[in-house]
Order: C-alpha cells, then structure tokens, then sequence
C-alpha cells in the first residue's frame, strides 16, 4: 500500500485520505492504546496532573524541528493501556505562539481519543476559554476541574453538575497536588474515548457572525479548499480571525484561488468591523467570553466578597427580583405604545397611498365598464397586497425596537428576567424573544428559534408562537371592535384579545411540555453581554432583516393569495339571474315608470315610455315641448344642487354649523330656482326626490342581490355553502365562512374578502358601509367570536412553510394546523354556545 | 489612559489594546476585551502590574500594560 506523505515544518505525516486524517510518520500504524491530550493553561495544574497519572512512565522530548518539550507518559485503565501526552501550555488555540502551533495540530492531525482540558477552578472564565476552543474544535473533550480547593478558600462555588450540562462535557473536580480525582478523570477520560461521539456543544456567536462564517464556508466548500483534516466551518472562521497559521497552510496549497478568497474574507471582515465596531478576531474572542460568562453566571456563585462591575450595578436593579419585572414591563409597554402610536400617521399615508393607486389604475379604463383584468388588479391585487403593507410601519417599528433591546444587551437581561417565569411553563428564557417577535410577524418569530439548542424547548415555542397575534390580523380587529363595541370598549377588547393569545400560549406550552415533550428544561445558557450603544447602522440592519421576511410575504404568498381568492371569488360566473331577481327587476321598472307617467300626465307628453327613456338617457329631449325641456332642466339644475349638497356635507357633522350652512345655501339655491320656473320647480323637485330616489334604491338592492347570487354560484360560495353546517355552532353564517378559508391562507385576506361577500366595492378596514352591514347581520358574540377563531386557528401559509423548513418535517407544521384550528374551533364553539345562554 | 496609570485599588474599564495583533489577541484570549472590568491589585508605578480580571489575577509587564488603554469607572 503506498503512502501519502506530506512534509509539514513540524515534522512529516501520513495522509489517510478515505479517512480525511493524518498520522505522523512514526505512528502509522493501527493503534490499539487509548490516547490522551492533555490541555490546559499553563499553571493550572496539568504537569502535576501529569505526573500523577503517569507517574515514573513517561518520557521527555522535542517536538520535531523545535525545542518544545514534547511529554509522553502511559497510564493503565481498566487494563487497557493509555498513552498520555501532555500538550504545551496555552491559553488558547489560536496559533500565535508555537505552542498554541503545536499543540493545535497535535489535536487535529494526531487526533487523540479525547482531550482532557485542565482548568483552574479559581480562574474558571479564563481558563474555559481555551475548552471553548477545543470545542470548536469538534472533539471529545473532559474537563478536569482542577484547584477546588482553592476556589473554595476564595469564596467561589461551583455547581459542577449545572456547569457540565451548560457545557454538555464531562467535568471531573480534582485537586491535582493531592492526586484527588485524578482515577475519576481517567476512567471519565477513557469513557468518553470509547463512545461514539458526536459533536460538543456549538458557540452562539451572533447572526452577523454566523453568517459570515457561512458565507466563507460555503465559498471553501464550493472550490474544494478545505485541507485534509479539517472543517470548512472552522476554517471559515480561522480566516475571519486571521489566524496565521492556517492563512499560511491554505496558501500553500491553494495557491491560485488565494488571492481570490482573500479578497472576499477581508471584505467580510471590513463589513463585520462596520457593523459590531471591532476586528473579527476581538469579536470572536468576545463571544466566547460571553458564552462563558452566561454558563458561569449560571453555574458559579461568587461569594459576597466578589466584586462587581457596572453592568453588574445595573443589572442589581434590572434584573432584581424586585424590580427586575416591573422595569421589564413598563419598556414592554413603551415598546408596544411607539408601535401603534408612532407608526399611525405612516399607516395612513400607505392607505392612501394603496388608495390612490387603485384609483389611478380603475381609471386607466373608461368609467362604468366591466373588465376582469380591471378587477383582478383593483379588488384582487391592490386590495390584497395594499391590506398587508399598511401594516409594515408597525412591524418594522416592532422589530425597531426589538433591535435597540438586544444591540444594547438589555434583551439579554430580558429573557433573564422572563427565564424564571419561562420556566415555570415548561420554556426557558431563550423563548422569550421569538415570542415576543410573534407580535410582529411570526415568521421571523419561528426563524429566531434557532438560538434555542434544545429541540423540545425549541418545538415547543415554534407550536405555540402563532398565539402572538400577529400584525395580520390587526386588520381584522380594526375593522370588527369599533363596529360592534363602544368607544370606551374598543381598547380594552383589543387587550382582552392579545391576552387570550398570551394566555392560550402559557397552558398550551404547559401542556406541551408536560405531555407531548417531556423532561427536564434546559438549562439556560445565554451571553450577557455587557450593555452598549447600539450602532445606528447595526439597528436598522437587524431590524431590516426581519421585517424584510415579513414584506418578502407579502410580495409573495399574500400576492399569490390574493389573485387566487379573488378568481374562486369572481367565477364561475352565471350566466342569468334566477326567476326572483328578475320579477324584482320587472317590479322595480314597473314602479319606475308609474310615477314617471303621473309626471308626464301633469306635463301633457303624450308618451310616457318616452320620457323614461329621456329621464335614463337613452334618448334625446329634443321631441319634448317647452315645458318638457324646462322640466328636464329643472331636475338637471336640482340633482346639481343635491349632489353638492351631499358632497359638501358627506364628512360634516349633523349638528355642527357648517352643517348648518351648507343646509342654508341649498335652500336659497332651491328658492333661486323655484323663482325661475315656479311649476316646473315642484314637479321637477317631487320626482327627484321620490321617484327617482326610490328607483336608485331598487336598482341598488337588485346590484346586491345579484352580487350575492353571483357570489353563491362561484367555487368561493359553493365552498361556504358546504361549510357552513360546521360554521353555524359557532355562530358563522356561511358569509363568514369564505373568507376565513382565504384567511387560511393568509390572515390579512379576511377583510378584503369579507369586503367581497358583501358586495361592498373595495373594503378595508376603514369601510363604513361594512362595518355598518356588519353590524346589522351579527351581534357582539359572534364578533368576539370571529375575532377568537381567527386568533387561535392556524397560522398563515407561510408561516406553515416556514416550520415545515425550520423543523424539516412535515409533521409538525402539519400537527399545529390541525392542532391549532381544531383548538380553534372547540373553544369558539364553546364561547359561542355558553355565550349565548347568556346574553 | 493605560492601565499602567491607574493607582492600586482603582477599577476600570478596558477601551482599547493599542497593540500589535499579537498581543492584542494574546490579551483577547485571556479575556481583555473592549468592556472588561479591571481592578488594580498593584501598581507599584515601576516594574509589571498585577491586576484581577474575570476572577482571575494577571500579571501584566509595564510595557503592556501601557498598551491598554482603560478608563476610570
């Protein structure tokens, strides 16, 4: 068999390449003893470790081609044989030293069983800074808690137990100049070198990090430069710190794209520097600090001798046990005023905006005509579209907000402060910030899980997040409280809703947690970064990020909803009117042309067909007398006066003086003309005013009862028709049933299609004309009741999209759909059927 | 102003490693990073600095320690 050998400076290795490893040259062989690394700081004990677990067995040399003592010694366990090799001292894995050189390939090319990293207990946070880096490393590791006994002189308690489940490693307490629990260790040691492993526990660094390693990692991965023995992922990140060592093997070797990748990393680099404040490598340092700190704060307890800092005085009153709450609460509220209230007057310049654009594009066909490209675009797309993008001004000011928490650390605290309560239903504080992005949008909300490592916590909180009323069904309360509630009501209902979400959320995750995943919650593991002002260019970005998935649905998803309602809604079309709608039709003209004849009786036009014809504008005046002519003047003169009138008046209020006024001038305009022609005036006045107005009356009703029929015999309407026996427990007549089909696809659908069924143009949640017919079909009840299936059914169709990918199954997704709306469904039953006994 | 003037008992806080990489990173890695508190267990104004950082105690030669710039809190 031949080998593969490569010269490295430290010395010559054999290449394994089905096994993507190394050996070194000596070592070629199949190993049957264990190896141990044995890492650490320097002065926390490992050579007296050492000597302990080797005791005369070992040996002392050089690493090749250098004077750095290479140490080997064995070691009996279970019978079996344990090679140990103690690794330079360092304090971490960075190679800027040599030892950090060698002691780093040792591990990746040498690739001992397991790593044992000794830490000084008194020094803890310092000292895990190099296990941080083994774990990056991706390999077994053991901690060997080494000086208890002085931490404990110190007044510094650990709780090795919490501490070795934050850090998913094993930690063994020693007190290495004693020889306690060096057999501990050891037998740990070999345990872990024995089992299969399968990965430590992964370092939150952030997403602007994360992604930049991604980035590179992909780009490694996509030209095949990876070096034998290592991980894209790690080499990634080795570039953004600039780790020399591996720039300079990966130059080596891939010569010819170098330049190329460096270019890319140092823009990556650039751009993080712009937006965290610092060099990647500081950053990444940063992290790790901050990932031990968390599992420190956690696990350690200082006692009061300990000193703290300014963060620390902060934190003593905002994450106090008194305090802490009531301070979360009140920037809760504040966060949540700034969106409803500042993002207002953008919300009304979008509605007019939408509005203006529907206008404009009704316009670019001739008035009155029916087209169905026109009302695709106008009710279908304008409508669909116009109705979730008012809502963005409140969604970005959300996730605004949401960002200037978490760039200044303050989230941290936060989902600190919410960690107790969290737990007592089954989460852990790390839910607490996709929740609270649920108010928002809960597609951001369920992709911001990802921070949570443990899958029952993080299926729990993905299952629950649509009970966060999202910003899509805001819509659907602003048209349905003012409609069916008194102003003094209208804010408390929309906060007894938020909270029956919130509510809801808390017992389903109990139950969750209790029945479906259970065991013991996570422990919370999470940077507290010291606090700091946010960068205005970090905000905006993070904000953006999120509230760009929200748009991105809107463009998309709604887009595609919208067209597609408003085809199931429009067609099949029928082709004529049943029997009732036509005698009706036939009523109305007969009635028309009744009181049409008595006119022409007093006007002496001898054909009554005639004028009706004249009066619809169907034929022209000019066969009609003098005072036929002044007739039709007449009523031209006063339908002008009228229509100003209530133009003028439309938006005025009954009582106030301009009211008053405009009353004024139409009389005096009513006189004026009465003067003029004194006959003509009241036979003139008296049709406009009855028979034409109740003829526009008839004609109207027939527009609406035709629009109904038309509705009934569309795919949208026979739909409704079939639900509606399961609708009427809840108190849904089938009108309602429609549009929350469309509302499955996505909330913000429901009113525009409510808008359709009624027949009421183009609705939005200002409509008047809706809210008013609203009124008149449904009592309170069921308003409380529409608002509280919507809130609890299923979540949008992207959402659905989004858990499917986040948990790659079909399954979940699918379990919260039908979970969600059969919850749903059972609870609106059950309101609907107690309420009305009630009221 | 560098950690190598602060007065012994005095707390402060890291702003910045006016470093080469090295050591910049060294100091990083030993968890000295832009926000650490520092207190200065002994400046006896010639000679290293001991100073406590993360519950650990460091020794940081003058000229080093020069480099790191800090604040009083």
């Amino acid at each position: 068999m031949g080998r593969i050998t490569e010269k490295y400076f430290f010395g010559t290795y054999v290449r394994h390449p089905e096994l993507l490893s190394f050996e070194r040259e000596d070592q070629f062989m199949e190993r049957s003893e264990i190896v141990i690394a044995l890492a650490g700081n320097p002065n926390a004990g490992k050579t007296t470790l050492f000597n302990q677990i080797t005791g005369a067995r070992q040996h002392v040399g050089n690493y090749p081609g250098v004077t750095v003592e290479k140490k080997e010694g064995y070691t009996t366990v279970n019978g079996k044989t344990v090679k140990i090799i103690d690794l330079p001292g360092t304090y971490s894995l960075s190679a800027t030293s040599l030892e950090e050189k060698i002691a780093r390939d040792f591990i990746i090319h040498e690739k001992p069983d397991v790593v044992v990293d000794v830490v000084d207990a008194s020094n803890l946070e310092r000292n895990l800074y190099l296990a941080v880096q083994l774990f990056e490393l991706d390999v077994p590791v053991v901690i060997a808690l080494n000086m208890t006994d002085v931490a404990r002189n110190r007044g510094i308690r650990i709780d090795v137990k919490k501490l070795s489940e934050l850090l998913r490693v094993p930690i063994v307490p020693t007190v290495g100049t004693k020889g306690k629990g060096v057999d501990v260790l050891l037998k740990t040691a070999v345990e872990r070198a024995e089992k299969p492993f399968s990965g430590g526990i992964k370092i939150p660094y952030g997403n602007d990090l994360e992604a930049a390693i991604q980035r590179i990692s992909h780009l490694l991965k996509s030209r095949g430069w990876i070096l034998p023995g290592y991980d894209a992922y790690w080499l990634a990140m080795k570039f953004l710190e600039g780790d020399e060592d591996v720039l300079k093997k990966m130059k080596a070797s891939f010569s010819e794209g170098f330049d190329a990748l460096e270019k890319e990393v140092d823009a990556e680099k650039r751009h993080l520097q712009e937006l965290l404040g610092d060099d990647p490598a500081i950053l990444f340092a940063d992290r790790r600090y901050g990932f031990i700190s968390g599992a420190c704060a956690e696990a350690v307890r200082l006692s009061p001798e300990a000193r703290h800092t300014i963060s620390d005085k902060i934190d003593a009153v905002v994450t106090n046990r008194v305090l802490g709450l009531p301070i979360f609460l009140l920037l809760m509220y504040l966060v949540f005023q700034l969106t409803f209230t500042v993002g207002a007057p953008p919300m009304d310049w979008i509605d007019a905006g939408f509005g203006w654009l529907g206008e404009f594009v009704s316009g670019l066909w001739p008035p009155g005509s029916e087209s169905a490209l026109k009302s695709l675009l106008v009710d279908g797309i304008i409508a669909g579209v116009g109705g979730v993008v008012i809502f963005l001004p409140n969604i970005l000011l959300l996730f605004l907000a949401i960002a200037v928490l978490e760039d200044s650390g303050y989230m941290a605290r936060a989902a600190f402060i919410m960690d107790r309560l969290m737990h007592k239903i089954g989460l852990h504080g790390k839910s607490f910030i996709p929740l609270l992005l649920g108010f928002g949008c809960t597609i951001p909300a369920v992709m911001a899980t990802r921070t949570i490592e443990n899958e029952r916590d993080r299926l729990t909180t993905i299952l629950v997040s649509p009970l966060m009323s999202c910003g899509a069904r805001l819509p659907i309360y602003a048209l349905i409280i003012p409609a069916f509630f008194a102003p003094k009501w209208q804010g408390p209902m929309l906060w007894t809703i938020y909270t029956i979400g919130i509510v809801m959320a808390i017992l389903l995750a109990k139950l969750l947690r209790a029945k479906v995943f259970r065991g013991e919650t996570a422990p919370f593991v999470m940077e507290l970064p010291p606090y700091h002002m946010p960068t205005l260019k970090g905000v905006l970005i993070h904000m953006w990020e999120r509230g760009y998935l929200f748009l991105k649905k809107a463009g998309t998803v709604i887009l595609g909803v919208s067209v597609l309602l408003w085809a199931i809604t429009s067609y099949p079309k029928p082709e004529s009117f049943p029997e009732r709608i036509r005698t009706q039709e036939a009523a109305v003209e007969e009635a028309y042309k009744k009181s049409v004849t008595d006119i022409a009786d007093a006007l002496r036009v001898p054909n009554p067909e005639k004028l009706v014809e004249i009066l619809k504008e169907e034929a022209s005046p000019d066969a009609l007398g003098g005072k036929g002519r002044l007739f039709l003047e007449t009523v031209a003169e006063i339908r002008k006066i009228t229509s100003g009138f209530t133009a003028r008046t439309e938006v005025l209020d009954e009582d106030s003086p301009a009211y008053a006024e405009a009353v004024k001038n139409r009389n005096e305009s009513f006189e004026t003309l009465r003067k003029k022609a004194p006959g003509a005036f009241e036979l003139a006045r008296q049709y406009v005013e009855s028979a034409e107005a109740d003829y526009q009356k008839g004609l109207a009703e027939l527009d609406n009862l035709r629009a109904a029929y038309a509705f009934d015999y569309s795919i949208a309407g026979r739909i409704g028709n079939l639900l509606e026996p399961i609708m009427r427990p809840l108190g849904f007549n089938k009108k309602l049933a429609t549009p929350m089909i469309g509302a499955i696809a996505a909330k913000e659908v429901f009113v525009a299609q409510l808008g359709i069924v009624y027949a009421v143009g183009e609705a939005d949640e200002e409509s008047g004309t809706l809210r008013e017919k609203l009124q008149k079909e449904y009592s309170p009840l069921t308003a409380f009741c529409i608002m509280l299936f919507l809130l609890i059914s299923m979540p949008c169709i992207a959402t659905f999209a989004v858990v499917k990918r986040e948990t790659n199954s079909w399954k979940w997704p699918l379990v919260q759909a039908f979970g969600l709306t059969g919850l749903a469904y059972v609870l609106t039953l059950i309101v609907y059927q107690v309420g009305k006994l009630w009221i | 102003m560098s950690l190598s003037d602060v007065p012994t008992g005095e707390k402060v806080r890291l702003v910045d490693v006016m470093a080469g990489r090295g050591l910049k990173m060294r100091l990083a890695a030993m968890g000295l990073l832009p926000g650490i508190e520092i207190t200065m267990a002994q400046n006896g104004g010639a000679g290293p600095v001991v100073i406590y950082v993360r519950n650990g105690k460091m020794i940081l030669g003058r000229g080093a320690a020069r480099k790191v710039k800090v604040k009083i809190f």
